[in-house]
């Protein structure tokens, strides 16, 4: 008895929940033709089960290991201590789309790749205790919008997808007035067009676009800047004292084998785009066309490709298969998303490359033409190359052919403005993201090339750090030490920028 | 609910005329897009919410009144939906543009501007850029009939020549615009360029015509696209030997390198899809006249029975 009043004795590896806590999904067998989500998320029981399991640590790898620096082991104190509003204001301290970010980042490869506990067990579910955390903030409609004192700056921001969403946010709370422009008719960029309602619904991002318009964030859809207006014009004639570009990558590649252009084919973008964004599953109630194919072969076996696979069985497809040159342990997609694309019944073809795509007498496609591959010696990747075997071709039946294999820079940019881009295409920067011209940066995909969601959000926020610091502006996020040295006026040199002195 | 923050009047109708009884324009009010439009551009329009995403060349774009405009021919579900919903004051759910690299206009002397069937508008302000750049414009413009003709003399006013071709011989030159552009090839010896707008069937033949005599030949495609904005690829045709997305890399190519037997195959993708969609429709279409109509007879039959409301006419 007496053992309660004492202080709890500090957890160890020992002493921690040791299996993960499981986490609750649809039955593969029935997921596999809804476009439901399929992770169901924690409840506050199993998230606190779960939170027990985070030793706090004194190295917090996790923190280092997160592209933005969220106080993981913070929040996750917060949430065995019940405080729920309290874990969601130290993640919307560094991050503001918890919701978002606790479904589609690969943690494996951040956080949980690197957390302590992982080193004996199976690491803490930081993903999923993120998820639970900004699920909860959406459904009690927490939001927290701080007192914001306006800058008198405009920022403009192109893209309305996660790097520019990241520094709009960012930018909006450090009193500018933010407008987004966005070329399609909707805001949120790859987590709208791209990623599937099964892994990331809808209504989960426009709730956190709604949190950004709460901040003051302006979104101006239907605007395809480059064309309507250009980036120069924005800093010269629109009166924008910066601009955050965060375009994507776009630009779809394909093999360039005989037979792609038959009906049939398509980039995995135009698939998901068609499927996601216009709705043309729900055809004939949305107007948009897709013939989903009956067997369908994705080449590539990256988290777009599991997207293309796991939505063509969603559109019924009978037999879905993907493609891909080198083996399953070279497989650029999240083990976790190979692994529901195998639950539901995608069938994987490893170490096989396609050669050609066969057509019928309409046009349409009938098979692919395939050839085996082994793997060689290590490439440039550090992967091993995939090499053909002689005399393995084989053809493969499918009526629908989706090309998953990347994408090139979107040229709109370099077509009409004089930002200066890189031998890819991508645009140029420097190591704070400032391009080429004086008051415009640029972040995420159209930059480093196709990254991940998390990715674009850190360019985003490490874009606005810098933007700040250019234009002037208190950063809540900087440490205002004694760089300068010394006081003027009582006030630290640093905050002389942001301080407004009233002199009676 | 989305979280699109558009007014519901940003893209606004504010005239509209029907040519035919298939062909109707629209003029939208978007004054930024009147400034930044150059020839050779399309539009990508949403009607409403559920509506697809189609692709347009801009037939016109005025700059003092702030406004663009659209020559639509209704063809598909949404074409022909928009035909009866798309009125004077009501607006466009979406209009995103200017689209694709302007055409480009350059020094030359003499040209030929034709424009058959869905071609004859967007032909327009290339005729008129060439125009205002001082050009000889010869305008060749193709129509089935006479009573189809529309903007002879909108191009009159920017053509120093203009041939009319119709497919019945009712007006102007009998024969299509390949017949037209043959004349003109003849009368002239000194033609720098070509451009030539409209189906598949009548670039290539105009690119046919020109080949033989070298003269260059710009051709305008639109083929089926989602965004516009090269991210999909469903808009790539082959040039050469190059595989180009029409709305990033063009819309305007050389008529010369066009693989057009691909672009109608690649034209049909979705035709099971849109044939669904249009049987649907005219269903639904039919299905509301005859209860239009059967209510109006009801409300003339039945003298004591006034209450009967009235149908509106676009329901």
């Amino acid at each position: 008895m007496a053992a309660q009043t004492t202080k709890p004795k500090k957890k160890t590896i020992r002493t921690i929940p040791q299996e993960r806590t499981p986490c609750p999904e649809q039955d593969p067998a029935i997921r596999a033709r809804n476009f439901d989500e399929v992770s169901l998320g924690y409840g506050l029981e199993q998230a606190l089960v779960e939170a027990e399991r985070c030793l706090q640590c004194a190295d917090e790898p996790c923190v280092r290991g997160c592209p933005v620096g969220i106080d993981i082991p913070g929040f996750i104190k917060k949430i065995s201590e019940k405080h729920l509003h309290g874990a969601y204001d130290i993640i919307t301290d560094t991050n503001l789309l918890p919701s978002v970010c606790g479904r589609v980042c690969p943690q494996e490869n951040q956080c949980e790749g690197v957390c302590t506990v992982g080193e004996t067990l199976e690491p803490v579910a930081i993903g999923r205790l993120e998820r639970f955390v900004g699920d909860t903030a959406i459904r009690e409609g927490w939001a927290n919008v701080p007192y914001i004192e306006p800058a008198g700056l405009r920022v403009g921001i192109v893209g309305a997808g996660p790097a520019g969403m990241a520094c709009a946010a960012d930018m909006a709370k450090a009193g500018c007035e933010v407008v987004v422009y966005e070329a399609f008719h909707q805001p949120g960029g790859v987590l709208k067009y791209g990623i599937p309602d099964f892994r990331l619904p809808n209504e989960v991002i426009d709730a956190e676009i709604r949190k950004l318009e709460a901040l003051g964030v302006r979104f101006e859809c239907n605007t395809l800047v480059g064309r309507l207006f250009t980036i120069e014009q924005m800093i010269t004639e629109m009166g924008f004292s910066a601009v955050f570009v965060g375009t994507g990558a776009g630009y779809p590649s394909f093999m360039g084998i005989p037979g792609e252009s038959l009906n049939g084919v398509l980039s995995a973008n135009e698939l998901l785009t068609r499927c996601n964004l216009m709705r043309a599953r729900d055809f004939p109630n949305f107007d948009t066309p897709l013939q989903p194919g009956k067997h369908v072969a994705v080449i590539g076996a990256g988290n777009t490709a599991m997207d293309a696979l796991r939505v063509s069985l969603r559109l019924g497809a009978e037999s879905v298969h993907c493609i891909y040159r080198r083996s399953r342990t070279e497989a650029p997609a999240r083990v976790e998303e190979i692994h529901h694309a195998e639950q539901e019944g995608v069938d994987f073809n490893w170490l096989t490359a396609p050669v050609e795509i066969l057509g019928d007498d309409s046009g349409g496609v009938r098979a692919l033409r395939c050839v085996k591959m082994e793997l060689g010696e290590p490439d440039a990747s550090g992967r091993r190359k995939p090499v053909p075997v002689t005399g393995s071709e084989f053809e493969f039946v499918c009526d629908s052919v989706v090309f998953a294999i990347g994408t090139n820079a979107n040229p709109i940019l370099g077509q009409t403005c004089k930002l200066a881009l890189d031998r890819r295409g991508y645009i140029a920067t420097d190591e704070n993201l400032a391009t080429s011209i004086v008051g415009v940066w640029a972040g995420g995909d159209i930059v480093t090339g196709a990254a991940t969601v998390i990715q674009a959000m850190g360019a985003g926020r490490r874009a606005a750090r810098a933007m700040k610091a250019w234009l002037g502006l208190r950063d809540s996020d900087a440490v205002y030490g004694d760089a300068l040295g010394g006081t003027l006026f009582g006030i630290a040199r640093e905050e002389h920028g942001a301080a407004r002195v009233r002199v009676a | 609910m989305n979280a699109t923050a558009n007014s519901s009047t940003r893209f606004r109708i504010v005239a509209r005329e029907d040519f035919s009884d298939v062909t109707y324009l629209l003029e939208i009010e978007h004054p930024q897009m009147a400034r930044a439009a150059r020839a050779g551009q399309f539009v990508i329009v949403m009607a409403e919410e559920h509506g697809e995403r189609i692709p347009l060349t801009l037939a016109d774009f005025d700059r003092d009144k702030g406004t663009i405009t659209l020559v639509i021919q209704a063809v598909g579900k949404t074409t022909r939906a928009m035909q009866q919903s798309c009125r004077v004051g009501t607006s466009l759910y979406a209009v995103v543009g200017p689209m694709g690299i302007p055409s480009h206009i350059g020094r030359q002397k003499k040209v030929v501007c034709v424009g058959g069937g869905l071609g004859v508008a967007p032909v327009f302000p290339q005729a008129r850029a060439y125009h205002e750049q001082g050009a000889h414009v010869i305008g060749v413009i193709g129509f089935r009939n006479r009573d189809l003709i529309f903007w002879q003399d909108k191009f009159g006013a920017v053509c120093d020549e203009l041939i009319v071709c119709t497919d019945d011989g009712s007006a102007g030159l009998k024969g299509r615009v390949t017949e037209g552009l043959t004349q003109a090839l003849a009368r002239h010896d000194d033609i720098d360029e070509v451009v030539a707008i409209g189906p598949p069937v009548m670039m290539k033949g105009c690119a046919d015509v020109t080949r033989a005599r070298g003269i260059h030949t710009v051709v305008s495609l639109n083929p089926v696209m989602v965004d516009g904005t090269g991210m999909c690829g469903g808009c790539r045709v082959k040039i050469g030997d190059a595989v180009k997305f029409a709305c990033v890399d063009g819309p305007d190519f050389d008529g010369h390198l066009v693989d057009f037997d691909d672009l109608t195959a690649r034209l049909v993708r979705y035709k099971r899809a849109e044939g669904e969609a249009m049987v649907r429709f005219e269903e639904s279409c039919r299905m509301r006249d005859e209860a239009e109509r059967a209510a109006r007879a009801e409300a003339t039959a039945g003298d004591l029975d006034l209450s009967v409301d009235r149908p509106s006419t676009d329901a």
